[in-house]
């Protein structure tokens, strides 16, 4: 129901153009259900506060982790505020000022977020055109605004900056002025320029790691050879009388230094690594038969996406295979870094965490401090891709800071730290089985995925999540695993095909006992489920006879999904039927993110050195619809991002391990995409105007491992069904 | 202890051993924060800084071994008022999501069109092989150098 009303605050001839509100029939509810973020977070000046000077500030609980998040949320704010970008400014992640959010995840921060931002800001703008026109003395129909100074027919002006006083914002939002049509925007769907690069590339402090503290003091952490080991002994005295040494501190097996000067704690962390005597955890099971391990842990099995019709009569061709994907890291290019300062019984931390109120709580837990004693302040760090070291370093820095209180220590691990102890993303196998019918049409598909949790996160299960809390004398434990439900789903993540098949039935293993540590990675399940359901369907177009485009689309109805598959065809300039020569070769692959999110279809050109068994990925091609588009640059920077991350991804990345431990600790054994290898990418947006604005930061890994896939068949012949494809591999597949 | 270095045309002393990483001095004595640690260990290029003219990976280079060498850090190219065409050009591309690598691509960028001004995509590849990113912005890097490539070219 859409009607015009009046309210007192709003005065009279407030009419068409500003005041159209949509009002929802719950509004006579107490506490109405308001859209995304607001939910959680219902005050206004939670959101966005007009200052007198007539600029804005504006809240978020959502952090930047490179993905230019912070630039497309203000240009939503900017854009119902009708001021220009330059006046707003953004505060992100902050216990102690923004709304809490949770974490920064799932690419979901544009639907949350931005949903609520831009009806908040929708509502302040309502609200100080209500005070400018009782105070302009004219209707307010004939209001105009521009740059934040609202003007009235009669000449008479009157700014934001005037109004904010009397502006009373400390009041529940309501979501019932509408926001504007997309015909309207000005700075929404401009490829805006991000506000952080200009510091980046001239060295301007950007990042945790450059924050500088007076008073600042260096620490380092020293961790075991390997999981659930016990801290026997170490010669504290040794590190100690390394000059510029201000702390050796332990904990039960948490064992960390702070020194002067950052090297002093380098060689200091060295020292006391060569000292300590460990009594080792339990052995990490045999590489070699990691998938039979794993599917022999107890699981958690769910059947979801069933759907049932009558199977025919007669004999369908049968198909079946199975998948698999390694543990994957991160790999941060900066190793995760944090800043801790205990004074006064007050702990703040500086912290590149995806959830600062999430990281609050569990170090108010792990150093038994009051929640309102805790601050957690988000700063930039090295981009994440999921959950990495963030967390735990900020933990291990405060545990330095409360050893030397007064003094803030800034802690970054070193590089095997973040390796042999960042969760990664979990190894996974997938099976399926499916029938063709005489027409070659899908008539049975059955998905098996068998995985660990992809959610470890702080606050994510009961218990403790951060790492050094297991190591305290007395130590946290974390609880019970968790896997997020569908449709979104964890491992299961895209395991429901989109296709439309009259019979199916997919069942998600969920595996509970974690030998290697693991957590979120980017895509979850995604990556893994796409990868092995698409590279299914090339298998069964094969068998049909059919061409790959062809075959997906005689099986999909979704009319946005088709429009990608088409759309990347016609980029790439897909011949249907083209065969490979051995060495050369393309092949496509397809998502909607999640089920929910945006649509990617992608085209990969692949080469084959043959005897080296070096897979180029040379061209890719992506056609992507992610609804109406916030900032059209920063869409085709996250969609090519996901491109080259995956096809590192599928070429070259496994966590490598043995049973005494980790061994993938530098870049030496967790090799990833250089320059040279890069893909020349040609990116299509549908631009969706009326459509919501789907989260696009997930959305092209899993078409692109499968377009890779695909191609090498189509190159080769041989298929290969285990990720990465390393060299051996692939001269394994065409020996 | 102290070492005298030459960075970005003025002379510095330190009070920092010999065998001090140069990243450390630049990041805390100077705090210069172009340089980033990435790995410690030569292997990513995050550190990145000119030596006489020469990339080098400042986080394995002891300062006892740079007396009398000038030193160039990304903040003697340009400011974000003055930048340098590489920088511009960095911006001008959008050559960055989260950037942490970017200040060893502008590096041995810079190195290799004071050695080549008009380099081959092919010949950028080449010479950032060993500078990593994790955030898949590659090939926005190589328009980028690029375009600087070019801009300079026309002054
Ligand atoms: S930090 Fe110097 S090369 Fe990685
Ligand atoms: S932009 Fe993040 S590592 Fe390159």
């Amino acid at each position: 129901m859409t009607i015009s009303i009046n309210r007192r605050a709003f005065a009279k001839g407030f009419g068409g153009i500003v005041l159209a509100f949509t009002l929802d029939p719950a509004l006579a509810q107490q506490q109405k259900q308001l859209p995304g973020s607001l939910n959680g977070n219902r005050l206004l000046d939670a959101w966005i506060r007009i200052n007198s000077d007539g600029s804005a500030t504006v809240f978020t609980g959502k952090v930047e982790l490179g993905q230019g998040i912070v630039t497309a949320l203000a240009q939503i704010a900017a854009e119902e505020l009708d001021l220009p970008l330059a006046r707003v400014r953004i505060v992100s992640g902050d216990t102690g000022r923004t709304p809490n959010e949770g974490q920064t995840a799932g690419s979901q921060s544009i639907e949350n977020s931005g949903t609520a931002l831009r009806l908040a800001a929708a509502e302040v703008r309502a609200i100080l055109l209500g005070l400018a026109a009782a105070k302009l003395e004219a209707a307010a129909d004939t209001l105009t605004v521009a740059d934040g100074v609202i003007n009235a027919p009669t000449g008479k002006t009157i700014g934001y900056g005037e109004l904010s006083a009397a502006a009373d914002l400390h009041r529940e939002a309501t979501a019932t002025v509408r926001p504007k049509l997309a015909g309207q925007h000005k700075i929404v769907g401009q490829p805006i320029a991000r506000f952080d690069i200009p510091g980046k590339v001239t060295g301007k402090a950007s990042y945790v790691q450059d924050l500088r503290l007076p008073g600042m003091v260096h620490g380092r952490v020293v961790r075991p050879p390997r999981y659930g080991s016990t801290l026997e002994a170490v010669d504290e005295a040794k590190a100690r009388a390394i000059p510029g040494v201000i702390a050796v501190v332990r904990d039960g097996s948490f064992l960390g230094v702070v020194a002067e000067r950052e090297e002093q704690a380098v060689k200091a962390r060295v020292a006391l690594a060569e000292s300590a005597k460990w009594r080792l955890g339990p052995e990490l099971p045999d590489p070699a038969n990691i998938f039979a391990h794993l599917k022999s842990l107890p699981t958690k099995v769910e059947v979801i996406g069933v759907k049932q019709a009558p199977l025919l009569a007669g004999a369908p061709k049968v198909l079946e295979a199975t998948y698999t994907r390694p543990y994957m890291a991160h790999a941060s290019i900066g190793p995760s870094a944090a800043v801790a300062e205990f004074k006064d019984d007050k702990l703040t931390v500086w912290t590149h965490s995806q959830g600062v109120f999430p990281l609050r709580a569990e170090i108010s837990k792990t150093m038994k401090l009051p929640p309102a004693s805790v601050r957690c302040i988000h700063t930039e760090g090295s981009g994440c891709y999921g959950h990495n070291g963030a967390d735990d370093v900020a933990l291990d820095a405060a545990l330095l800071a409360r050893a030397v209180p007064g003094k803030p220590v800034r802690l970054p691990w070193m590089r095997d730290d973040e390796f042999a102890w960042e969760p990664y993303g979990p190894a996974m196998s997938m099976q399926a089985k499916a029938s063709l019918d005489g027409e070659g049409r899908i008539v049975d598909w059955n998905y098996e995925v068998w995985s660990n949790s992809h959610s470890t996160r702080p606050e994510s299960t009961t218990g403790a999540n951060v790492l050094a809390a297991w190591y305290l004398a007395e130590p946290g434990k974390m609880g019970p695993p968790t896997s997020p439900p569908q449709p979104a789903g964890g491992g299961d993540r895209n395991s429901i095909p989109l296709y439309d098949f009259p019979n199916q039935r997919v069942v998600h293993h969920f595996i509970q006992d974690m030998p290697i540590r693991v957590s979120a990675l980017r895509t979850l399940g995604a990556y893994a489920n796409v990868f092995a359901a698409e590279s299914f369907m090339d298998e069964l177009a094969l068998a049909a006879g059919a061409d790959p485009v062809a075959f997906r689309l005689a099986h999909m109805k979704d009319p946005r999904a088709r429009a990608v598959i088409e759309k990347v065809a016609q980029l790439a300039g897909w011949k249907a039927g083209e065969k490979g020569d051995g060495t050369r070769g393309r092949g496509i692959g397809f998502a909607k993110y999640k089920n929910l999110a945006c649509y990617v279809a992608v085209v990969a050109e692949v080469e084959i050195d043959r005897k080296e068994g070096n897979v180029c990925v040379c061209r890719a091609w992506c056609a992507t619809d992610a609804g109406l588009v916030i900032n059209p640059d920063g869409l085709i920077g996250q969609i090519e991002g996901g491109i080259i991350q995956s096809a590192s991804w599928t070429l070259h990345e496994e966590v490598k391990f043995s049973t005494q431990g980790i061994l993938s600790r530098d870049w030496s054994n967790y090799p990833i995409l250089t320059m040279p290898e890069a893909p020349q990418i040609a990116i299509s947006l549908i631009n969706r105007p009326t459509e919501r604005s789907l989260g696009a930061g997930e959305g092209s890994q899993g078409p692109t491992v499968a377009a890779i896939a695909n191609a090498f068949v189509n190159a080769t012949g041989k298929r290969i069904r285990d990720l990465p494809f390393h060299p051996e591999r692939v001269k394994a597949a065409l020996a | 202890m102290a070492v005298t270095l030459k960075i970005n045309g003025a002379s510095q002393t330190v009070p920092a051993e010999p065998d001090t990483p140069l990243l450390y001095v630049l990041r805390n004595d100077l705090e210069l924060n172009g340089a980033k640690f990435g790995c410690g260990l030569a292997q990513c290029g995050a550190c990145t800084v000119l030596v006489d003219g020469k990339a080098v990976r400042s986080c394995v280079t002891d300062i006892g071994s740079l007396a009398g060498a000038e030193i160039t850090t990304l903040e003697g190219l340009g400011t974000a008022d003055k930048p340098h065409a590489l920088q511009s050009a960095f911006i001008g591309e959008q050559a960055a999501q989260c950037g942490y690598c970017i200040n060893g691509m502008i590096m041995s960028a810079k190195a290799l069109l004071d050695r080549n001004p008009r380099p081959s995509e092919s010949d950028v590849r080449q010479a950032l092989a060993a500078n990593l990113c994790r955030c898949g912005t590659h090939n926005r890097i190589i328009r980028a150098v690029l375009r600087a490539a070019n801009e300079m070219g026309r002054t």
